[in-house]
């Protein structure tokens, strides 16, 4: 069952990236991206980390896609994307030989027998009650740190979107005209 | 005492920086006055410390540690023992008068106060030579006088390079050079003696050298007898290294009366003393030591007999008379050595001093065959000169009379009948150029008239300033037993043995007779006018005698020029061609490369990840080879 | 049965779609999108190590992960915005203006 799952699940979410990767269309890039996470989520279910899943669930699909969504609404995102791609030989060349490296590394025999566990998982916890454990005894620091990371990207996003907010983004366009040129 | 030994050694060196914060600027008299009255106190201070070692002993202070490293403990430390004190007062004694002679004789030159700038760093530096207690302190008193000489002699830098037959000495820069490079050339010997020293004994202290002497094998005392030996006949301008001391007298006149009469070519006889305990173990070296200084007396005396010029004719004088001082040390007699010293230090710079006076009333015009008849406008210069010139010769009771006569004994004393030969011959030889020069510049007919000089007398204080000279040239023969028993305190004394007692009259009037006679030629010759005899000057060994031997012309054939080719071989051949060219091939490589990288620099953020991906597949793939290679 | 190694593969595979996805694309959007990806190839392989060692350590960095990832959106987008209202446009090649 479980290995049926992870095949399926492996399957799926490889497909979907490559669906983002490789579209035109952003909206079907950012469909198919949103439902790869939400199959990632499926991963961390079966490793056992539920509260991962869960705020994989609730913040990548949940708010970062959101956020994309609305970022969208600034962009003239329906037609399909014009771009010159990088030539596929230097793509699949690049990307092959990284995956091939990367399963290399990743295959071979693991160096580290041995490996003790830094901060073992609870016995007869549950698994959102042992990373709370952690969490907030461990970590407490990196966390609150994390917070004020947020906080700060949260303001950081605001200022940065919301400029001009009141001003007309079409008729930005003209106003911006003459220095796209000098761009070119 | 100790402050004394500070004052005495200090007062130079206040003196010095004092004139070089004014370097640049135009003349200002007090400079003068106040390194000459600087100078005073150090001479002061000397003759004081003198009269203290005479009752009560040396004085040895250590001003601070100069070089801790390991088991290498090298202080800055001074011992005034009797040898140094006599240096010291003879050093601040000349230094002091010529320093006030300088006041008038440099008067109206642009570079006054650099001119005792360089003078009083040039006394520190002798002073730290005579002072220190151990060798490498004298090393870098050494090679403080050798700068200082160097900047003085080429004081008049100036002055445009010229050929040989119009200035032998080329120009003042070019002289100052080839003294500064012949003594490189003999430092190395010296620091190679001062090595082995260190290498075998373990410390450079004089008392720890000196005691170590009698446990050291016999091959090694000669090895650093000689190299020793080496730094001193450059300092001293011993055969072979001896071109510099003549063209040195393209510097200032002062400055020969002081560096390259009285003091610092004196240096290296002041090495040999100092090491007398070494070189009394090597008869040998010493042997050699004597037999060099011998032939270098009637070498530079030769060169003496037909040079037209005044300065050139003292300075071989001084040649000549440092080979005495070389042979009495060779032969064992330090003391006598030391007393010619300080009796040469006086007369000599007077007679340099007195020909500065005749340079100057002839505006510096040095040919004495232009010259004659001067005594009449210069009558103290020429007493002076006179006098100076009769204690070089010899004459009783002047003080040469008395340290050459001793020379003279102890080389006949020593059976080396050779010797004692050839610096009689030399004595006569003496009393003839002095001679000649005297009569040429003060007596015979007054040629200067045809060329138009105006010669007159120098200033009043300048004479007075003279006058100490004078009087010790005459007086200080007088002191000779007293001097003897005060230095033997230290140095071994030299016992006459009592053949040679009984000879002594017989000596004496034999030398005094060559040395009479020399006049007595001189004076027939040229007391009425100039006589030249073409026949003579056109005859080889005139000829050669003129031209210094062909020696440096030898020296720039032979050595100079094939240095010069080889240097030019090296700059074009290996240094333009390999070594520039890699440097060259290393900037253009990264040249180019940068100019062919610079392409990746597109500005296209795309083009960067791609670089940034195949840099990080590199990485892995390179820990993986890591990995599976360990 | 399902072993780490199934999870290394995999989350390698998934940074490679990542990384293809980085170079390919030239629009600064589905750039963001590839990055999205690759971590969450990260956060795979540590949840799945964590899983395999009993150590929470690894899912607690897939959190911080996580926190960065929407940090990163969040001023990513902001800027992304501003660049299209200036330039009217994401496409990286006709941003060249550090070309050297």
């Amino acid at each position: 069952m479980e290995t049926f799952a992870f095949y399926l699940f492996s399957i799926l979410i490889v497909g979907l990236f490559c669906v983002t990767v490789m579209s035109r269309n952003i909206l079907y890039a950012m469909t198919s991206l949103a439902a790869g996470m939400v199959l990632i989520s499926g991963l961390f279910f079966l490793l056992g980390a539920d509260f991962l899943g869960v705020v994989q669930l609730i913040v990548y699909v949940g708010a970062v896609m959101a956020l994309y969504a609305f970022g969208m609404m600034f962009f003239d995102a329906t037609g399909t994307v014009k771009e010159n791609n990088t030539p596929a030989t230097t793509v699949f060349l690049l990307g092959g030989l990284s995956a091939v490296v990367l399963v290399v590394i990743f295959a071979a025999p693991a160096i580290g027998g041995n490996v003790h566990a830094l901060y073992p998982t609870p016995e007869g916890a549950t698994n959102p009650q042992a990373v709370g454990l952690v969490l907030f005894t461990k970590y407490l620091i990196p966390f609150e740190v994390a917070a004020v990371m947020l906080l700060v990207a949260m303001i950081a996003g605001i200022i940065l979107a919301g400029k001009k907010m009141d001003k007309s983004l079409s008729r930005m366009k003209d106003e911006s005209a003459v220095s796209e040129k000098d761009v070119k | 005492m100790e402050s004394l030994v500070y004052t005495a050694l200090f007062a130079p060196l206040v003196g010095s920086l004092f004139a070089a914060l004014f370097g640049m600027k135009p003349k200002s008299l007090w400079t003068g006055t106040v390194t000459s009255l600087l100078l005073f106190v150090s001479f002061v201070a000397s003759v004081l410390l003198l009269q203290h070692v005479m009752e009560v002993g040396p004085v040895h202070v250590t001003l601070m540690d100069w070089i801790v490293a390991g088991d290498m403990r090298i202080p800055f430390g001074f011992n005034v023992d009797q040898v140094t004190a006599v240096m010291m007062a003879v050093v601040t004694l000349v230094s002091t008068v010529v320093h006030v002679y300088s006041n008038g004789y440099m008067e109206h030159d642009k570079g006054f106060n650099r001119f005792f700038s360089y003078l009083s760093a040039f006394v520190f530096s002798m002073l730290v030579l005579v002072m220190s207690d151990n060798f490498l302190g004298l090393f870098i008193g050494w090679e403080g006088v050798g700068v200082c000489s160097w900047l003085l002699i080429g004081f008049w830098y100036h002055k445009e390079d010229v050929t040989r037959d119009v200035n032998p000495s080329i120009s003042p820069s070019w002289a100052a050079n080839e003294a500064f490079i012949m003594n490189r050339i003999a430092d190395l010997g010296m620091l190679v003696g001062i090595f082995l020293i260190y290498w075998n004994v373990g410390s450079l202290q004089y008392d720890e050298v000196f005691a170590a002497v009698p446990q050291m094998s016999h091959t090694l005392l000669v090895a650093i007898g000689i190299f020793l030996f080496i730094g001193a006949m450059g300092k001293s301008a011993q055969f072979p290294l001896h071109t510099w001391l003549a063209d040195a007298m393209e510097g200032p006149t002062p400055v020969s009366a002081l560096i390259h009469a009285a003091t610092m070519v004196t240096a290296g006889v002041y090495l040999v003393i100092r090491a007398h305990p070494l070189y009394s173990s090597i008869p040998e070296v010493g042997y050699f030591i004597a037999l060099l200084g011998t032939f270098v007396a009637i070498f530079a005396a030769s060169m003496a007999l037909v040079n037209r010029d005044l300065k050139r004719i003292i300075a071989y004088s001084t040649l000549s008379q440092l080979g005495y001082m070389f042979a009495a040390a060779g032969l064992g007699a330090y003391w006598v050595a030391l007393f010619h010293l300080a009796a040469h230090a006086f007369f000599k710079a007077l007679l340099f001093l007195g020909a500065g006076n005749v340079m100057h009333a002839m505006h510096d015009e040095l040919d004495i065959f232009k010259m004659g008849g001067l005594k009449k406008v210069m009558r103290w210069t020429y007493i002076y000169m006179g006098v100076a010139s009769l204690a070089l010769c010899g004459i009783w009771p002047l003080a040469g009379f008395y340290s050459k006569d001793t020379i003279l004994e102890v080389a006949f004393n020593e059976h080396t009948y050779g010797i004692w030969f050839v610096l009689w011959l030399t004595a006569g030889l003496t009393a003839f150029y002095s001679f000649r020069l005297v009569f040429l510049t003060f007596w015979s007919d007054e040629r200067y008239k045809k060329y138009g000089f105006h010669p007159h007398e120098v200033q009043k204080y300048v004479l007075w300033a003279m006058a100490p000279l004078g009087i010790l040239a005459v007086v200080f023969g007088w002191w000779k037993e007293e001097f003897m028993e005060f230095v033997t305190q230290l140095l071994p004394a030299y016992e006459v043995s009592e053949h040679t007692h009984h000879m002594v009259p017989i000596l004496i009037v034999v030398t005094s007779a060559i040395a009479i006679g020399g006049i007595v030629v001189a004076y027939v010759l040229y007391h009425k006018r100039l006589r030249r005899n073409p026949k003579i000057e056109a005859s080889l060994p005139y000829r050669v005698l003129s031209n210094q031997y062909y020696i440096p012309i030898l020296y720039e054939k032979a050595i100079s020029k094939p240095y010069a080719e080889l240097a030019d071989i090296a700059w074009k051949e290996i240094d333009m061609q390999v070594v520039d060219a890699t440097v060259d091939g290393i900037a253009k490589l990264v040249e180019e490369s940068g100019d062919e990288t610079r392409k990746m620099q597109t500005g296209n953020l795309s083009d960067y990840l791609k670089w940034m991906a195949a840099g990080a597949i590199i990485l892995a793939v390179l820990a993986i080879v890591a990995v599976v290679k360990s | 049965m399902i072993g780490l190694g199934h999870y290394l593969i995999l989350a390698a595979l998934l940074f490679s779609i990542g990384l293809v996805g980085v170079i390919r694309r030239k629009n600064l959007l589905m750039l963001f999108f590839a990055t999205e990806i690759m971590l969450n190839a990260a956060n795979v392989a540590f949840a799945a190590i964590s899983s395999y060692y009993h150590d929470l350590s690894g899912q607690m960095f897939a959190f911080f992960i996580i926190a960065v990832a929407a940090s990163e959106v969040a001023v990513g987008l902001g800027l992304l915005i501003l660049l299209y209202k200036k330039y009217g446009t994401l496409d990286l090649d006709n941003f060249t203006m550090l070309k050297g």
